[in-house]
């Protein structure tokens, strides 16, 4: 479904993102690790369309995106790890917006807000305005943005940061019922529980490269754990990243 | 371009503005308060006002047939409110600001000007008293006072009784004067015999000897007539004032979408509605028409109260009020694109655009009019599009100049607009950091 191709970006002298590639396939979740500063913020960056890469291609089923308004950016949804909505509206405005920016107007529209709210469990919140909401609340609804144009790819930028245990699981219910519909997944977090319950696929990037990509249990045989016994995904992130800190 | 995309920002924008209460209260209410109290303040005569009357105290230590005259002068002058006092209380009075000129008439203030309004006798002093901080009314008062003592002193001299005698005492000074050049004492000797023979003619009676009382008056009278849009309508200063306070607030609430942008790519949300198939310039033309238009309601919304309130009329052209209201609307958003553009911080931003706006206003004459400029602070106020926008509403309302008189103004704002829009649209940084 999404395939990234060599992709590479530099600001300046530092080189962010250096030759990544990776693919994701449709109904399957590809957990993005690494330190901060690794470059995975500038790789999804790139696949949304907010930063040109220098060298490479972001394919969607083959066919590269290209440019601000290339249609095919359609098929793409990206949840930020920002709460990127607008506090002083409730629900439906914010939903109405981002859903107009897709071009969706009208019954369609309605259609898809009714659709994204009933699957995070917001609909009876809908004519609330957002600075009511509690963070949990927030964070479903931010899902709910990314989802309103019914993308192939959905582009996950720590989407739980600061919510409790009972709002982190309902998103990952959420995950597991779009990549049951066929949805392609990339999820970027340090939360290495939610990729180990979520991943099918794991890709570790550090310094700006893919230093790893397999399953979870693929990268659990490159360590051996403690006891002999299988190795916790934290043991391999930090065997292939090193412990030293990083800015 | 994207048509719904872009009609969804301009809606956003709008329910955005008018859920923030206090914005709508900054840039709707506050402006018409302000606009009005400026207004009551420079609401010119048709309100059939008197005229402001300058309070001035006069010191008649002389207390002479001139002396009296001029003070008599300045009380019926309708420029001016004369409280008669001592020099100390005068001088208090000026002092603490209560008054803004004192009139000192020394001492021998009427013989010596009656001699030195004929002879080479030394002038005296009349001093004044002022408040430093109103020289503008010093200089009108001094103008003012010339005329009541020319008009006392020469009309002593030629009738008074003071006249005759300074007469009497300067023509044997003259005839003796070694001084004074031959031809020049012949004629001056001729014209004071002259006036000697006109006192001895006058009527002994003292009524009727004032009834022939001369002396130099105004050569003329005045017609004052107000240029505005016609004959019969009157000055109003409420439309500049509206004018100048809507445009002030229009600009406060333009800057502020600016830094609201700011915040907005703060909080990640450009970064989303960039990852729409939408183009750059869509953003930022659906954030200019949405501050056009909030624009544009502040402008009409201000005017249409000064109309119903304050009788302010479009005595111009209809079409070139709404065209001056557009090109101003529409230089006022690009301008808070600009602060979204050069702006680092929302908090740097804010107090940054603060000063520019009320650097803007106050050169453009939105406070106060133009003409007290220096005049090359005159010349300068042109690189202000504020400038321009109140003198084209201006000439639009009272001045009631036509179509023509809208033009020039509103290409330049439009100048001004794709200026704005060239800095915004190649400076705008679209990611944080």
């Amino acid at each position: 479904m999404l395939t990234i191709h060599h992709l590479r970006k530099s600001f300046g002298p530092l080189v962010a993102v250096d030759d990544v590639s990776f693919a994701v396939e449709r109904g399957t979740l590809v957990g993005l690790l690494g330190p901060n500063g690794a470059g995975k913020t500038t790789t999804v960056s790139m696949i949304a369309g907010l930063v040109t890469p220098e060298k490479g291609d972001v394919l969607v089923e083959g066919a590269r995106l290209s440019g601000d308004t290339d249609p095919k950016k359609r098929r793409i949804g990206l949840v930020p790890q920002d709460l990127a909505l607008y506090d002083e509206l409730s629900a439906r405005a914010n939903l109405r917006f981002f859903g107009a920016l897709y071009s969706l107007s009208g019954a369609a529209l309605d259609q898809a807000i009714k659709k994204a709210l009933d699957l995070v469990g917001l609909s009876d919140r809908v004519n609330d305005r957002v600075s009511t909401y509690s963070g949990g609340m927030k964070r479903r609804l931010n899902l709910a943005a990314g989802l309103l144009h019914d993308p192939d790819v959905l582009l996950l930028d720590e989407p739980t940061v600061g919510v409790d245990p009972q709002s982190r699981n309902a998103i990952f219910d959420n995950l597991e019922t779009l990549k049951g519909r066929g949805k392609a997944l990339i999820y970027t977090t340090h939360y290495m529980e939610e990729v180990e319950r979520l991943a099918d696929r794991i890709v570790v990037m550090d310094h700006g490269k893919v230093i790893a990509e397999d399953t979870l249990a693929g990268l659990q045989t490159r360590v051996v754990g403690v006891g002999g016994g299988t190795a916790t995904l934290e043991s391999v992130f930090l065997m292939l990243t090193g412990r030293s800190l990083r800015d | 371009m994207a048509v719904i995309p872009l009609l969804a920002m301009v809606r956003k924008d709008l329910q955005l503005f008018f859920s923030d209460r206090r914005s709508v209260i900054v840039s709707f209410v506050v402006p018409i308060a302000i606009a009005s109290f400026f207004g009551s303040i420079f609401a010119g005569p048709s309100n059939n006002n008197e005229p402001a009357k300058i309070s001035i105290a006069v010191v008649d230590q002389d207390s002479s047939a001139i002396s009296k005259a001029i003070l008599s002068g300045a009380q019926g002058d309708r420029n001016l409110k004369v409280a008669t006092l001592a020099e100390d209380e005068a001088r208090t009075l000026v002092r603490n600001g209560k008054t803004s000129v004192a009139v000192v008439i020394p001492k021998g203030f009427g013989e010596a000007a009656g001699s030195a309004f004929f002879g080479d006798g030394e002038k005296p002093v009349l001093g004044f008293l002022y408040d430093p901080s109103r020289n503008v009314e010093l200089a009108m008062v001094r103008g003012v006072l010339t005329q009541h003592v020319m008009e006392s002193v020469s009309r002593e001299m030629f009738g008074g009784a003071q006249g005759e005698q300074q007469i009497e005492k300067t023509l044997p000074q003259i005839q003796s004067s070694t001084s004074i050049p031959a031809d020049e004492k012949r004629r001056l000797v001729e014209m004071l015999r002259s006036v000697q023979k006109y006192y001895r003619e006058l009527p002994a009676d003292g009524t009727a000897r004032e009834s022939r009382r001369g002396g130099i008056t105004m050569p003329y009278t005045v017609k004052e007539e107000a240029m505005t849009a016609g004959e019969q309508v009157a000055y109003n200063g409420y439309a500049h004032s509206f004018a100048g306070m809507a445009i002030q607030f229009l600009l406060f609430a333009m800057a502020n979408i600016g830094v609201e942008m700011l915040l907005e790519r703060q909080r990640g949300l450009w970064g989303r509605l960039r990852s729409a198939p939408i183009s750059k310039a869509t953003l930022l033309v659906g954030k200019a028409v949405s501050g056009a238009l909030i624009s544009l309601m502040i402008l009409l919304v201000s005017f249409g109260f000064a109309m119903v309130v304050f009788k302010v009329r479009i005595h111009g052209s209809l079409i070139g009020f709404a065209g001056i209201s557009i090109a101003c609307a529409v230089m006022a958003s690009t301008f808070g694109l600009v602060v979204a553009a050069l702006g680092n911080s929302p908090a740097t931003a804010r107090g940054v655009t603060t000063l520019a706006v009320l650097m803007m206003v106050m050169l453009g004459g939105a406070w106060v009019p133009t003409f007290i400029f220096p005049a090359w602070l005159q010349q300068f106020t042109l690189v202000v599009p504020v400038r321009w926008a109140v003198d084209g509403l201006d000439a639009m309302t009272w001045r009631g100049i036509g179509l023509s008189g809208a033009l020039v103004p509103m290409v330049v704002l439009f100048g001004f607009a794709a200026a704005f829009w060239t800095i915004a649209a190649s400076r705008f940084r679209w990611t944080e950091g």
